[in-house]
């Protein structure tokens, strides 16, 4: 009840503010800029976020997640819950109660139907939904009635909020996409370009990758809301050139993804005209180590699979002392400023699930060294490498083309350097990096080297899935057409009991001191993962552009019925 | 009479110097180019800062970051705090050796080819659909696959830099060579009816003396335009490789890597930019000046005019 209370204050803080002056459409247009253009505004068509996200200005999911990741319903009347008997006592099933008198954007009533169809259509067998993860153990969605849905899980699921909630998982409109299912769903360009929504705006006009026109709904359940009456959304250019165009130049309203370096960001607040916006996710860059051997003299297919552990990363104290020379306050003041905070943790929040572990937040060169010598890695030839058996301390370091791995690279490269290691780099361009070829030596999931560096975050609020992927069987290999989530080949069997009884628990506590114990045995215990920035979103905002809320649970413009000018 | 003062016989060398003295832009060129190479070669003996070195003390790091020119840092310093000057050097030496082979092996070819095309009438049709054929070929990700192919056998027996620049220099070299190719066949095709030609047949010179004999000295200064370009474009595709990770490793600076890396900061720090700009644009300028001034000085009909 308390987090109930918490929300509708929150929600009262939100609608006040701009009462004051709330009319619909009374506050003219508002230009939004994306670095990257929209190119559809259904999301189970795109798994690009500012597809999702602009998508989520007209199609709404039942209920959203708000700035501190909490549930809140959206087009639901009420969250379901295990005492008001909407979530089975067994958590097999969960049933939606739908506002009554909700329209679509057309005019037509919001029911039930809708709901039913749209996981249809992103469960379709021949359809390639890119958001089929969020209804992933839905067995069936039935209708109750004209204003209540039932979704029938294949097993029990502790977390039942996930078809349906969050700007991934939208309702679509049944009568507009009927004839969308399956394969046909690429083809409903009209459809996928100008859906009928139950949002805050409606599209008027879509140019593919270029802009998106946008018109205060009509039909939006709030008649007081938007304040503005019509919205441009954008697409193209840069970080740098979007955070100009809000904060220095003020041809934007609002930027999204202004991600730049940190005295650019010093500068161009001097600018005057915007404010950065940042608020903290899961997004953590990291150092990965490879606990299998990536050595070119292996034959392929063989190359960093479990068969070979790696000559020297299989000694914890290796990877330990590689941690303690990282400064990580360094790394987060020269590449991120505002929008990084240093971190030990792979899942950094939502608060109850991050481990209060923080020993790597300062260096310990000394110490590092200390534990080199400890291990046996000594510089006995004094060309000031450290061997040990013959073997040098020789790393492969590779991370993406990016101009902040880049100086991360060299920073940390001088570190253990000074311990006493040797460090190649390699960058890889990013699209073949993340682009998971199988065929390709240089995609992260192969790692073909000794460690490597990029970031990742895990979708909502529940870390489940994310720990869940470091289990023996997830590791990339030749078999699995090197796709898998666990790319260090990380392999503990107490480690996989552990996720085991944690997919078994259900009470919330319970499984929050799992995943940190999870947690702290990838990070902490064995340093197979060493993470080093919790990255947040930044995005800009015109001075005059009132009632934004970051939010990096869901869409970043969740809130957009709420904006309004300042006036 | 006193006997007459015979004019020392004059060498062909001295007489291309003579010409090429008398133009000023080739001169001047030459001026450049010579202290470029200086600058980069000898400088790091004098200067002898470390270009990849970052302060290890992270509070002194972060002061010594993105300084403006002074005495202790004469091009200041770039976001990590390390020596644009040294970096400078450091890159140049890349730079122009790559310029240098791969405008070499690209001449080469292209001669070679161009050459046989255009005097030995049964190969010019193969080797021109040759070049058509690479012509044809989108170069960059044909580079892409070969640096993929080949960087990580070549960087293990060689070495990750030796290993790289080799592959580097041969990858643009034998993707650059088709311009030059045309250009000398069809110069060869209009000097091969010319009269001093067929009168060296008819003597019955052999092909091999007629095109190093005859042929080649005349087409000399196509030769050297293109050689000239060449050393550009590769510098610029060297720059590309670069900026796409497939050049060498990330922390091994060249021209256009700085270049790349100051692009970021163009705003705030300019001189970031600047300065390899301005090395790589005099490299380029003074090279197609002295281009210029040697066709002149080869093309004895120009000479002494």
């Amino acid at each position: 009840m308390k987090m109930r209370t918490a929300l509708l204050g929150a929600a009262c803080a939100f609608a006040f503010a701009p009462a004051a002056m709330a009319e619909r459409g009374a506050d003219g247009n508002v230009k939004v800029l994306y670095s990257q253009a929209v190119s559809i505004m259904n999301a189970y068509l795109s798994s690009g976020t500012k597809d999702v996200e602009v998508g989520s200005l007209v199609l709404e999911p039942l209920a959203g997640f708000d700035q501190d990741g909490n549930v809140f319903p959206r087009l639901a009347d009420g969250l379901p819950s295990v005492e008001n008997g909407q979530i089975a006592e067994d958590y097999t099933s969960i049933t939606w109660k739908l506002k009554p008198g909700i329209l679509w954007s057309d005019g037509t009533p919001f029911t039930a139907d809708d709901v039913v169809f749209t996981a249809e259509y992103c469960m379709h067998p021949e359809g390639g939904c890119a958001q089929a993860a969020r209804y992933e153990g839905v067995a069936s969605v039935e209708k109750i009635d004209d204003l209540t849905v039932k979704v029938n899980f294949s097993a029990p699921k502790y977390n039942p909020f996930t078809a349906f909630v969050g700007a991934t998982s939208p309702v679509l409109q049944k009568a507009q996409f009927a004839n969308c299912l399956g394969a046909a769903a690429p083809t409903c360009t009209e459809a996928n370009t100008k859906p009928h929504g139950t949002g805050p705006f409606r599209v008027t006009d879509f140019k593919v990758n270029d802009v998106v026109e946008l018109e205060a709904n009509p039909n939006y359940r709030d008649p007081a809301k938007p304040a503005f009456a019509t919205m441009t959304v954008k697409g193209g250019g840069d970080a740098a050139g979007a955070a100009r165009a809000v904060m220095e130049t003020g041809e934007f309203d609002y930027a999204w993804n202004t991600q730049i370096n940190p005295e650019l960001q010093a500068q161009m607040k001097a600018g005057g005209k915007g404010t950065f916006v940042s608020a903290f996710g899961t997004l953590v860059e990291r150092i990965e180590m490879n606990m299998t051997d990536p050595s070119p003299d292996l034959p392929e297919g063989e190359r960093s699979t479990a068969k070979h552990p790696h000559p020297f990363l299989s000694d914890m104290r290796v990877r330990k002392a590689l941690s303690m020379a990282i400064d990580r306050n360094l790394l987060v003041e020269v590449g991120y400023g505002e929008a990084g905070r240093a971190t030990c943790n792979l899942v950094p929040a939502p608060a109850i699930y991050a481990s209060d572990n923080t020993d790597c937040l300062t260096q310990d060169m000394e110490g590092a060294k200390a534990l080199l010598e400890e291990a046996g890695w000594t510089d006995s030839d004094g060309d000031g490498v450290r061997d040990k058996d013959g073997k040098k301390l020789s790393i492969l370091y590779q991370t993406s083309v990016n101009p902040v791995r880049q100086d991360f690279q060299a920073l940390i490269k001088g570190w253990w350097n000074e311990l006493g290691v040797e460090v190649e780099l390699k960058s890889i361009d990013a699209g073949v990096y993340f682009g998971g070829d199988p065929g390709s030596p240089d995609t992260f999931q192969k790692f073909y080297a000794d460690v490597e560096m990029y970031a990742n975050n895990f979708d909502g609020t529940d870390p489940e899935p994310y720990v869940a992927q470091y289990t023996c069987e997830k590791a990339p290999r030749p078999e699995t057409q090197w796709q898998g989530e666990n790319i260090n080949r990380f392999c503990d069997p107490a480690y996989d009991a552990l996720v085991g009884d944690l997919l078994k628990t259900r009470e919330t506590e319970k499984r929050a001191e799992i995943i940190k114990k999870l947690n702290d045995m990838l990070t902490k215990e064995s340093y197979t993962v060493v993470p080093l920035v919790d990255r947040g979103r930044l995005s800009a905002h015109s001075n005059t552009l009132g009632g934004i809320v970051l939010n990096v649970w869901d869409s970043e413009l969740w809130n957009a019925s709420d904006w309004y000018r300042i006036k | 009479m006193t006997d007459l003062a015979i004019e020392k016989p004059r060498s062909q060398w001295a007489d291309v110097w003579a010409q090429f003295r008398s133009h000023k832009g080739a001169l001047i060129g030459l001026a450049v180019f010579v202290s470029l190479i200086l600058f980069v070669f000898v400088g790091p003996l004098i200067w002898t800062k470390d270009p990849t070195f970052i302060n290890p003390n992270a509070a002194e790091m972060i002061k010594t970051r993105n300084k403006p020119p002074s005495l202790q840092f004469p091009l200041g310093t770039d976001q990590l705090g390390r020596d644009m000057l040294a970096r400078m050097m450091k890159g140049g030496q890349v730079s122009i050796s790559v310029g240098l082979v791969a405008m070499l092996i690209s001449i080469t070819l292209g001669t070679t080819v161009g050459v046989m095309a255009g005097y030995f009438k049964r190969l010019d049709g193969p080797l021109m659909r040759l070049t058509d054929l690479f012509l044809a070929l989108p170069l960059l990700p044909l580079l892409l696959v070969m640096v993929m192919l080949f960087r990580d056998p070549l960087s293990r027996s060689l070495g990750p830099e030796t290993g790289t620049f080799l592959l580097i220099v041969f990858a643009i070299g034998v993707t650059s060579w088709m311009q030059a190719a045309r250009i000398v066949r069809g110069e060869v095709l209009a000097l091969k009816e010319r009269e001093f030609v067929l009168a060296a047949r008819s003597i019955g010179t052999p092909s091999r003396r007629m095109i190093l004999r005859h042929i080649l000295p005349n087409v000399m200064s196509p030769i050297m335009v293109a050689a000239t370009l060449g050393i550009a474009s590769a510098i610029i595709t060297e720059s590309a490789l670069s900026f796409l990770g497939l050049g060498f490793p990330p922390d091994f600076p060249t021209w256009g890597r700085l270049l790349f890396d100051g692009v970021e900061y163009i705003q705030q720090y300019p001189a970031r930019v600047i300065w390899p700009g301005i090395a790589i644009s005099l490299t380029v300028l003074s090279v197609n000046y002295v281009g210029d001034g040697l066709r002149d000085a080869l093309d004895p009909r120009i000479r002494g005019r």
